[in-house]
């Protein structure tokens, strides 16, 4: 399959050939054939563990392919070390990042350069890295040590890495994932500028929409066969390509029984609390659950959220207000005290605090439930319940590994996904936050976890979910409350099929700081 | 095209490493440390026979000083006897990442907790052996307890390093110790307090000669059992109970163990104190098992110390480490035979090192292919 998709003819710059990548048990590339052409923005789609990384890392010198050939600009290569790989001018931007926290953002750059030798005059270099960040579009404080940078600029100090080394290809993998949608634009700018100046860039994602939107070509990739190749994003649909991914039509909309909300279940009553950085993240803000419905939290990301859902589950303390829980007090308790009172927490770091990584799936499933019986015999652990337990949740939930007993930093993301949902929704939750339940995964996921949320809802309990995804917040959700800089800008009722245009021009204006009140009282949007 | 050619006639076999992306065979791990010994007694090997030794000879005679016959063995396992309860010690701690560096220090505390019964005295020297020994065992773990349980709080509640707490308050614990038997305790001005009461020293095999002939003169005592049992008693702790769970995930995952509702500062003292009291058990057998009095230098010998390795080298398994601690014993017994005495700490470097590097093979794998064609 060749598709001639430029007007003007393009030079092809990287050619794959045939690429062949196995792991243990998984074929990650069969035959995989890739063509970038010079000064394209290349999308390259897939689910996770469709082998896009895999592919990327072979190119960019980190892995070597079993078979197939890679020519640049019409010369075979080999690459044996990244090192090699950025010598012909590929370089990557992986997911995380690789950068030494304290120092600064000049030492990071030069860092396993050759230059400077022996005598370091940073300030020359400062310089030179600041006009090149200028030139790209990537501002970022040469000076400025690593840590104190967002997860944004320490991206932008990655691609400063890559331009400073003179690269002419850019990998970019999954460069949205980390990012805020204010950052997100900032970072297509700067893609844009760097094919205005004559590079190309292959951007990985399986986020349909950001493809569509910044991609001059695309490439799927399903379960390690390429399934498109270098296809013009503008000829063809989002529902095409994800079809392309998954290989089937994806059910967009989900069937939602109507709302019957019951009692308030979570009453969050104007409560104040800070960020990890001793600065308010939380002012005044008040919420509530009922039984029976999604109650939505949009926004833009880093206005509160993360804060809101830790005090909600004890895992923070806040300054004033408080959290009822049917009734009960459970802010600045411990998270146990929550547990108790049948609180589930989906957080959203689901390896740093949702799951111990060395443990088996067994151990990370009974987190919750080992205080109790079956699980608790004599104050032993019954490890056969225990077993038990752990074997059913991976039939009713889909985890996909051979046994329980596999440590959990082997699983996929996905996978772990719905180990941390199996354990908090086997629990029978009377009240469940869930932060960015389906940030990574891959479309197929999603819609299960999208299941898994409005089953809870059926069986009467109270949801609280955050997302930064608008479409699936107003997909799920009863109610939306927008919050802006820790507190909430209004409340907005969904009310069964069809979003219209209006209801998310009213929550994109209240996400960027206008209260509800304000907008209905000068009738900028018109009500219906 | 013939450029790519001539590079890989030049590998024909090329040698990678890859990160394992599963789990290896149960039998695995085992595979590998009993190779990585092999390799080191090789290289062992090697450098003896560069001192102008017979490394034959030289392991045989190692073999036989240490497992020869019944009375050697016996040795061996009275020197493996203190470090496996020092290992314990150090395996409870490690396992939930608080580097306790103080088992040495806990250990001297346990016996001196355990020889105040007599000494102090707390019971009259007339009191029956089975009274004895279970005062003394908690005597000796309640001082081992104490020494850990300082710079468990330290650590819980000001975030004081526990590396730094802890070895420094092993200087304190000899300090203290050479305070009480050179003014206290002492017996006629010698840096050793008097001899224990016989009821108040832990039984010997050769104490039963009598009835079984062969138990003569074998040293081994009863902390070999106190060792063994303390081991099981461990392993169900951590394996199985509850609060080995909660030092699982603390250890794994601090945060996903507050996330599970763990209270992580009240176990940081806990698990502290466990682990002084594992190792001041230790001190409690060291004393009424072998020196039968308190006397700093044989007590104060790097137990402590060697607990650490063997703790890392039985990753931190209970049931591991009682074997890993006579394979110790024995190179410490072999000390004594082989010249230059240097050779069997030479060994035991070695050996640690070759086992120590073999964990990577049980996270990479080694791929040897030929070039592609």
């Amino acid at each position: 399959m060749t598709e001639q998709t430029s007007s003007t003819e393009q030079k092809l710059i990287i050619e794959m050939r045939g690429i062949v990548k196995r792991f243990p048990g998984v074929l990650a590339n069969d035959h995989v054939d890739f063509k970038l052409l010079h000064g394209e923005i290349h999308g390259l789609l897939g689910e996770n563990g469709a082998g896009k990384s895999t592919l990327m890392n072979v190119l960019a010198g980190l892995y070597r392919q079993e078979a197939g050939t890679i020519l640049v600009n019409g010369e075979p290569k080999i690459f044996s070390s990244p090192r090699d790989a950025i010598k012909s001018g590929i370089g990557m931007v992986h997911q995380h990042f690789m950068l030494v926290p304290s120092q600064t953002v000049t030492e990071n750059v030069l860092l396993g350069l050759d230059e400077p030798r022996f005598i370091m005059r940073l300030p020359d270099y400062d310089s030179n890295i600041a006009e090149l960040g200028e030139q790209f579009g990537l501002k970022v404080d040469p000076r400025a040590k690593v840590w104190q940078l967002s997860v944004g600029e320490q991206q932008r100090v990655e691609i400063l890495k890559m331009l400073y080394r003179g690269v002419d290809v850019l990998i970019m993998d999954e460069p949205t994932a980390v990012l805020a949608p204010q950052e997100i634009e900032g970072l297509f700018d700067t893609l844009r500028a760097m094919i205005a100046q004559g590079k190309s860039v292959i951007f990985i994602s399986h986020k349909l929409q950001e493809v569509s939107a910044i991609a001059d070509r695309v490439s799927v990739l399903r379960k390690g066969v390429a399934t498109a190749s270098g296809v013009a994003s503008k000829g063809v649909s989002r529902q095409e390509l994800a079809r392309l991914m998954v290989g089937r039509d994806i059910i967009f909309a989900l069937d939602k029984k109507p709302c019957q909300p019951g009692e308030i279940v979570l009453d969050v009553r104007d409560i104040y609390a800070e960020n990890d950085k001793g600065l308010p993240a939380l002012r005044g803000l008040s919420l509530n659950v009922r039984a029976g419905e999604i109650v939505g939290v949009a926004g833009v990301a880093g206005n509160g959220q993360s804060e809101l859902s830790q005090v909600i589950s004890g895992m923070r303390q806040c300054k004033k207000g408080q959290v009822l829980l049917g009734g009960d007090t459970v802010s600045n308790h411990s998270t146990l005290f929550g547990i108790q009172h049948g609180m589930a927490y989906v957080p959203e770091d689901r390896n740093h605090v949702g799951s111990a990584p060395n443990l088996s799936i067994t151990d990370n499933i009974i987190m919750k439930k080992y205080r109790k019986s079956p699980i608790l015999k004599n104050g032993l652990l019954d490890m056969k319940a225990a077993t038990k337990l752990a074997n059913e949740l991976k039939q009713a939930y889909d985890i996909i590994v051979p046994n329980v007993s596999t440590p959990v930093r082997l699983l996929s993301g996905g996978n772990l996904q719905r180990v941390i949902l199996a354990r908090e929704i086997s629990g029978l939750p009377s009240f469940m936050v869930a932060v960015q339940p389906t940030r990574g995964l891959d479309v197929g996921a999603i819609e299960g976890v999208h299941r898994l949320l409005l089953t809870q809802r059926e069986a009467g309990a109270a949801v609280l979910l955050v997302s930064e995804e608008l479409e699936e917040l107003l997909s799920l959700c009863d109610r939306v409350y927008v919050i802006y800089e820790g507190k909430i800008m209004g409340e907005i009722m969904i009310k069964g099929e069809g979003h219209d245009e209006g209801l998310v021009d009213t929550i994109g204006q209240m996400m960027t700081g206008t209260p509800l009140d304000q907008i209905q009282k000068e009738g900028v949007v018109a009500n219906g | 095209m013939a450029e790519s050619r001539s590079i890989k006639q030049r590998t024909p076999l090329r040698i990678r490493v890859e990160p394992r992306l599963s789990e290896p065979p149960a039998w695995f791990p085992a595979v590998v440390s009993f190779s990585a010994i092999l390799v080191a007694l090789i290289l062992g090997g090697i450098l003896i026979s560069f001192a102008g030794g017979d490394p034959i000879r030289s392991y045989i005679h190692i073999a036989k000083a240490s497992f020869g016959d019944i009375g050697v063995l016996s040795d061996t396992i009275v020197k493996a006897t203190p470090i496996i309860l020092a290992a314990l010690a150090c395996s409870v701690a490690f396992r939930m990442k608080l580097w306790n560096i103080g088992a040495e220090g806990q250990f001297i505390m346990g016996a001196f907790g355990a020889s105040a019964i007599v000494l102090a005295p707390v019971l009259p020297a007339e009191t029956p052996r089975w009274i004895f020994i279970p005062v003394m065992m908690l005597a000796g773990m309640a001082a081992g307890a104490l020494w850990g349980f300082i710079p468990g709080y330290l650590k819980a509640k000001f975030n004081v390093n526990e590396i730094i707490s802890t070895l420094m308050l092993n200087y304190v614990a000899v300090a203290w110790v050479n305070f009480w038997i050179f003014g206290v305790w002492t017996e006629g001005g010698f840096q050793m307090s008097p001899k224990f009461p016989v009821a108040a020293n832990l039984p010997r095999l050769t104490d039963f000669a009598k009835t079984f002939p062969i138990f003569r003169g074998l040293t081994t005592h009863l902390g070999l059992v106190i060792g063994i049992v303390a081991a099981i008693i461990l392993w169900f702790i951590i394996f199985r109970s509850r609060w080995g769970y909660e030092i699982r995930l603390i250890g794994d995952n601090p945060q996903a163990a507050r996330y599970a509702g763990i209270d992580i500062t009240k176990n940081v003292i806990w698990v502290m104190m466990l682990s002084g009291a594992l190792a001041g058990l230790g001190g409690m057998s060291e004393v009424t098992g072998v020196v039968h009095r308190l006397q700093t230098a044989p007590l104060a010998a790097g137990y402590g110390f060697t607990g650490i390795i063997v703790a890392w080298l039985a990753k931190l398994n209970p049931l591991v480490i009682i074997v890993a601690s006579v394979l110790f014993g024995a190179l410490i017994l072999a000390g004594r035979e082989i010249q230059p005495s240097g050779v069997p700490k030479m060994i035991q470097g070695i050996i640690l090192v070759c086992l120590i590097a073999s964990d990577f093979l049980l996270r990479y794998r080694i791929v040897i292919e030929r070039g592609e064609e």
